[in-house]
């Protein structure tokens, strides 16, 4: 309870806490740059495929964090909402024949519409059963994919790429750096709501969502609007991934390992703040993909399952809660 | 008879046969998420574990799957006082049960679907019992003893556990633990011992039910995830702790879930399970026969 009252005293902070956001995008870019141009040198394509890799969980962490981190309402159907992003973008492509940057905006309006029709209709009860919801939304999407000729069905779909894109030396450039910057808006997203008053509010619902509810914070709207973000934001994190891989079938889109990570990499990194899920989404992502070249996927996702259930148990704050000492 | 209706009749008594296995699969979870309100997301991947393991043991000794799964029961009772004993002492003590333990049993749930898949590679496992494919007719209805046996099953385990949870001193206090667990403290009784025992009871059920699943179908590593909604859903709408809701739900669910794949084609059956989810959820989220909260 006064956590709570202390989460919604502050709103006088927040005019003080605005002018911070200039330093945060401007470090931001800086990151940005001196990454993309640091593999330039390096010249390696392979580079930029691991860079991607990384940095498409970034995204995926941090999107999940809006609700799971701040609300404390899990969504166990990132894969879900990933792979409504790549087949929105896959169904663009065959429908309209637009290209990479329409099919971002068109999965983040349809995952975002997904993440708001799956939290109107289980956010108003207890968290467990939109965890729950979430979980089978992704077993039924996949079914429904699996289904449906247009795009591939079990076969799966062939996106031609592009053998290169003007500025940019190759293709696989080209998407890093597409994602690159969709990974620090969608951080600085993360950020800004986590500065709001929508954060605030949120905050306080995973304190105690009655005494949020009985001091007047809106607790069903601000879910309902965490719930479109995050949807919205892991739609965008999948929308290039037929691109990536030129190939997508219902098995690699709706892979139980994007589920596992985006719950992971929060919860490792230190979930409810903004940094923790790209702390955990940079360690985890760097120590799989070095472990995918050293040894095989399945062992590399076993290992990230044991990383979750170890440390959720002995460091439920995360990496940052060691930093901030315990509470 | 029309055709029509003998597919219709079919798909009923199928489906109600297919409910024997979904009640035994639906009341462990009945207890641990309905009575103990621990949300064990685990529940169907240990079922496929305990299946994997029927198969594996059943292949060696040839014995019949559910006598093995019987067998193995008490092995699983142990690994889920285990689970408990974890949970407890890592996130129910400390309050913190909503993010951090449902990310435990998730990881857990993880960790046994991974751990099949590098055990026993992709594929399907089956072990058929000679009755397996023995079909009785009746009439125009088709009854396999495939079917019909895990009902039977279903019948005894979940009848002789609501017998016992209604009569014996530790199967009441289970019941009085889901409803004030303090209250259990004020009369010399560990609740913390009460849920342990429950939540060993509702893995141990699982085990069974994975036995009944390897007689039903072939298992694979991630046949768990399309019964996660299945389970839940039962669960929810037979009105969380009460098994005979659980029992009669997991009929009904049988019986929709079949017809709609005779009609409508078998790929089709997961997206029923999340529909009449979503549905009770939205509409009677209490459960057909439960009270109002």
């Amino acid at each position: 309870m006064s956590t709570t009252a202390a989460a919604l005293a502050v709103p006088p902070r927040s005019a003080a806490a605005r002018p911070r956001h200039l330093p945060f995008w401007l470090g931001a870019a800086v990151l940005g740059a001196g990454l993309f141009l640091a593999l330039r040198l390096v010249g390696n394509e392979y580079g930029y495929y691991a860079g991607y890799f990384i940095l498409q969980y970034v995204v995926l962490a941090s999107a999940w964090n809006i609700l799971g981190g701040y609300a404390g309402y899990v969504n166990f159907g990132a894969a879900g909402f990933m792979a409504t992003g790549a087949y929105t973008a896959i169904v663009l492509r065959k429908a309209t024949g637009l290209d990479l940057l329409p099919g971002i905006l068109a999965a983040a309006a349809v995952a975002g519409l997904l993440g708001l029709g799956t939290g109107y209709l289980t956010l108003r009860l207890r968290g467990v059963y939109f965890s729950i919801a979430t979980l089978c939304l992704a077993v039924v999407l996949h079914t429904l994919v699996v289904n449906w000729d247009y795009v591939g069905g079990s076969r799966g779909a062939y996106i031609v790429r592009p053998r290169e894109v003007p500025p940019f030396t190759s293709y696989g450039e080209y998407l890093f750096v597409v994602m690159l910057v969709l990974a620090i808006l969608t951080v600085g997203i993360a950020r800004a709501v986590q500065h709001s008053r929508i954060g605030r509010g949120l905050q306080a619902i995973r304190d105690n969502e009655r005494a949020a509810e009985a001091v007047g914070v809106p607790t069903l709207r601000l879910k309902l609007v965490a719930a479109t973000l995050c949807g919205a934001l892991m739609g965008v994190a999948g929308a290039p991934l037929p691109y990536y891989s030129g190939y997508l079938n219902p098995d690699a889109a709706f892979s139980l390992s994007y589920a596992v990570n985006a719950i992971a990499m929060p919860l490792i990194g230190g979930a409810g703040t903004w940094a923790g899920p790209v702390i955990g989404a940079v360690l985890l992502g760097a120590l799989q993909q070095a472990a995918t070249v050293t040894i095989s996927s399945a062992l590399n996702l076993w290992i990230v399952g044991w990383m979750l259930v170890v440390f959720v148990a002995l460091a439920p704050r995360g990496i940052l809660g060691w930093f901030q000492g315990r509470r | 008879m029309h055709p029509d209706l003998v597919l219709l009749l079919n798909g009923v008594v199928s489906g109600l046969l297919l409910g024997g296995l979904y009640a035994i699969a639906a009341s462990g979870l009945a207890i641990s998420f309905g009575m103990l309100d621990i949300v064990n997301i685990a529940h169907p991947a240990l079922m496929v574990a305990s299946a994997f393991a029927v198969v594996a043991v059943g292949t060696w000794l040839g014995l019949d799957p559910l006598l093995v799964a019987v067998l193995l029961a008490p092995l699983f009772y142990v690994l889920g006082t285990g689970i408990y004993a974890a949970y407890h002492h890592f996130f129910e003590r400390r309050g913190d049960e909503a993010l951090q333990g449902l990310a435990f049993f998730f990881g857990i749930m993880f960790i046994v679907e991974v751990g099949l898949v590098m055990a026993f590679g992709p594929e399907q496992r089956f072990l058929d019992p000679p009755y397996a494919f023995v079909t009785w007719r009746l009439g125009e209805i088709d009854v396999p003893l495939r079917m019909l046996v895990p009902l039977l099953l279903a019948a005894v385990v979940v009848g002789s556990l609501l017998l016992w949870l209604r009569s014996s001193f530790t199967g009441l206090a289970i019941a009085a633990v889901a409803q004030d667990a303090e209250a259990l403290r004020l009369m010399a009784v560990d609740p913390v011992r009460v849920k342990r025992l429950a939540f060993g009871i509702s893995v141990a059920l699982g085990a069974v039910a994975g036995g009944a699943l390897v007689v039903v179908q072939p298992v694979e590593p991630t046949s768990g995830q399309i019964f996660i909604g299945r389970v839940f859903a039962i669960c929810i709408m037979g009105g969380m702790g009460s098994l005979p809701g659980c029992v009669a739900a997991a009929l009904l669910f049988g019986v929709v879930e079949n017809v709609t794949a005779s009609f409508a084609g078998p790929s089709w059956s997961p997206a029923v399970a999340f529909g009449w989810l979503l549905l009770v959820l939205a509409v009677r989220p209490q459960g057909l026969f439960g009270r109002t909260a």
